[in-house]
């Protein structure tokens, strides 16, 4: 697999990284608040290299970090989610959230301007009007291209707990936003109201021992959408049931295996993303240790289950020291459903094909991003034979983490954030979808 | 890759914690080279299981930071302590615990906490394992004092003694006294040790509400941060067993510490 890669730095810890539905455009937020967006070169016969690259389009401040005075505490204006609107018109729309404040951001361009006034001259200035001898009609010139991007909505005071997911609805006027304990249904064009749909925060807090880890709208039927649990369940919810959707159509739940049973058991099933499929036919789920396909008709078990790096099984203790194993890794289906990826630590990440049964590490690192260089697959072994190049589990390093990915919605580019650093890896001879 | 192969895989614990205990033990003094012989196996499955209660207390009251804790995690750790707390109980261990206090300790439990504290403090400061031993230690009552690292260790002192309470009623009111004067001991040598800056910090940073795992809870998801005299009104308020009067009575007492503390 040629892969041709792109490497870009950022002053602050990447938070997320999201293509929009076409793929031209590929969206970044970063832990200062900051949204980076890359555009995709059209690809030209001028110049061949640097067909479908990816360059920066637009960089606007999108959350401030703020003080709540009612609580004495601080609020990160780091970006936990961004989520583009399909597009309706030339400009491009996304949602952008922190902890508490989603914010609707519309981004155009301007590549014109109108020269010639009569009462003002090119600065703008109004022109003394004995100068003025005729009339002119204005005229619109080209310019450079601009990019602008304006704050169109702030959904804001909508959450007590801290957002960890938006969505937005195939309808595209609605879109829900999730916190640990509720979900909340917005439209699009309203801000100081929204619908409560989830709520699971129990009458006595005491009680609490579950909450919502990640929620997204099934990609076809605008009345259904799943939430998933730090107890390792799944709740697939109609919301054409009830307006609170408190009681799930479906829950997906795997029985615990209980010769792995441990004090860690629960911490490791804690799902920490889920993700529909294109078809809208499966799920997607990622817990610590694996990744798991579920079929929608299926809720008594996955219908396939992929170790990520099961070798960190017998470290839990240690990873639970460290506070590793509370770490967030997101999942991601390539564009026909075949492929699933994840990262993984020391700036590993892995792919599983779902029809060959293969996988395979690769590593977002500067040595193996030069321009138009292989991507050599690697292994951790876990003692016993050891090839060259192989790592080591205890020389893994577990603060290069990767927990962002994203795969381009149609082709073979993933865009893969190490830290602070954006990768942008494409697949230049298996272009197409197999 | 050596030193693994001396150790067998424990069933709940992993071996990089194990291989852990065992090096930290071999950092000691001379004269406890003797005692090693008891220890060189690995730490029992009840030695392993404290410390891993331990951790999980200490982690609890350290996610109280500037900017409102992760919910999701303190929510796991406080199953996984209940979790463990639960199979104590069960078998008995928890209840051993309890007699215990009275000063009749096993000698392989004094010899384990001993050592643990000992080569902990030949050890850097601010890693987490230093809180075990002297956490250890609570549940005896003739045990010397040593100098415990930080103020939350105290604080975590008294947690599982609370969410013991709380959680399945048992009334000890007198116990509860006792280990409570213990670990205002263990403030009070704290902060003999440390310079006077750091007084300020440890006060300014710890909730002293964070005493009753429960209280915790709910102190960090009703998102209120409360001032030191505020919280302790809640912790009186939340337990709800018969020694809330003698707790608030000790609640008063260290109001009244912290404040002279404070002014100094």
């Amino acid at each position: 697999m040629k892969m041709k890669s792109v490497c870009a730095t950022y002053a602050d810890i990447i938070s997320t990284v999201e293509f929009n539905h076409t793929g031209e455009l590929l969206a970044t937020g970063d832990k200062g608040g900051r949204v980076v967006i890359f555009q995709r070169e059209p690809e030209s016969k001028n110049e061949p290299y640097n067909q479908g690259e990816y360059n920066v389009y637009s960089t606007f401040q999108s959350h401030e970090p703020e003080f709540d005075y009612l609580k004495s505490l601080e609020i990160e204006e780091k970006i936990n989610k961004i989520k583009w609107l399909p597009q309706q018109n030339a400009a491009h729309s996304l949602l952008s959230t922190n902890d508490k404040t989603i914010k609707l951001w519309k981004i155009t361009e301007r590549d014109k301007r109108p020269e010639g006034y009569n009462l003002k001259d090119e600065e703008g200035k109004l022109k003394d009007l004995s100068t003025v001898t005729s009339l002119q009609v204005p005229v619109l010139k080209p310019m450079d291209l601009m990019v602008e991007v304006t704050p169109r909505r702030i959904f804001a005071n909508g959450h007590t707990y801290h957002v960890n997911s938006i969505s937005v609805n195939s309808d595209c006027e609605t879109y829900m936003s999730a916190d640990d304990l509720r979900i909340n249904l917005w439209h699009l064009a309203i801000t100081d109201r929204s619908f409560n749909i989830v709520d699971i925060k129990p009458a006595n807090m005491e009680d609490l021992t579950e909450v919502i880890t990640a929620s997204e709208f099934h990609p076809h039927h605008c009345n259904l959408f799943v939430y998933s649990s730090s107890k390792g369940s799944l709740r697939l919810c109609d919301m054409r049931a009830s307006a609170l959707c408190d009681k799930h159509s479906k829950l997906y739940e795997e029985p615990e295996d209980p010769s792995n049973r441990s004090f860690f058991s629960e911490i490791i099933s804690s799902v920490s993303d889920v993700k529909f499929s294109h078809s809208g036919r499966y799920m997607l789920t990622r817990d610590y240790l694996t990744v798991k396909v579920w079929d929608l008709n299926m809720e008594t078990k996955p219908v396939e289950t992929y170790q990520v790096h099961d070798y960190l099984r017998s470290k839990l203790c240690s990873l639970y020291e460290n506070d590793c194993i509370f770490d967030k890794f997101e999942c991601a289906w390539n564009g026909s459903d075949s492929v699933i990826m994840t990262g993984a630590y020391n700036n590993f990440f892995r792919m599983f094909d779902r029809n060959t049964k293969r996988d395979v590490t690769l590593e977002a690192s500067r040595e193996s991003s030069k321009p138009r260089a292989i991507l050599k697959p690697r292994r951790v072994c876990v003692g016993g034979k050891r090839r060259k190049d192989d790592i080591s589990v205890d020389s893994l390093d577990f603060t290069k983490k990767i927990l962002h990915t994203a795969w381009h919605p149609t082709e073979n580019i993933i865009a893969i954030a190490a830290t602070n650093n954006l990768y942008i890896f494409q697949d230049k001879v298996n272009s197409e979808m197999h | 890759m050596g030193e693994e192969e001396g150790l067998h895989q424990t069933p709940f614990l992993d071996t990089m914690f194990v291989r852990g205990l065992k090096r930290k033990c071999f950092d000691g003094e001379e004269d406890i080279e003797g005692t090693l012989a008891g220890i060189k196996a690995i730490p029992s499955y009840n030695l392993q299981r404290q410390s891993l209660l331990d951790m999980s207390l200490v982690k609890l009251q350290l996610c109280h930071m500037l900017v409102e804790p992760n919910l999701c995690r303190s929510v796991l750790i406080a199953n996984t302590v209940r979790q463990i707390q639960e199979e104590m109980t069960q078998d008995g261990t928890w209840q051993m615990i309890n007699t215990q206090s009275t000063g009749q300790a096993s000698l392989d439990r004094l010899v384990s906490t001993d050592i643990l504290c000992r080569s902990s403090r030949d050890q850097a400061e601010g890693k987490h394992v230093p809180a075990y031993g002297t956490f250890n230690k609570d549940f005896e009552n003739d045990q010397a004092q040593d100098s415990s690292d930080t103020m939350s260790t105290a604080s975590a002192v008294q947690a599982p003694r609370n969410l013991q309470s709380s959680v399945w009623e048992m009334e000890n009111p007198q116990e509860n006294k006792g280990n409570f004067q213990k670990s205002l001991d263990q403030i009070f040598e704290t902060l003999e040790n440390k310079s006077p800056n750091s007084v300020e910090d440890l006060f300014s940073e710890v909730d002293n509400s964070y005493y009753d795992l429960d209280t915790m809870l709910t102190g960090m998801m009703s998102n209120t941060k409360m001032g030191h005299c505020d919280s302790l009104e809640t912790f009186s308020s939340s337990t709800n067993t018969a020694s809330n009067s003698n707790c608030k009575s000790d609640l008063n007492d260290l109001d009244h510490i912290v404040e002279i503390l404070v002014e100094s």
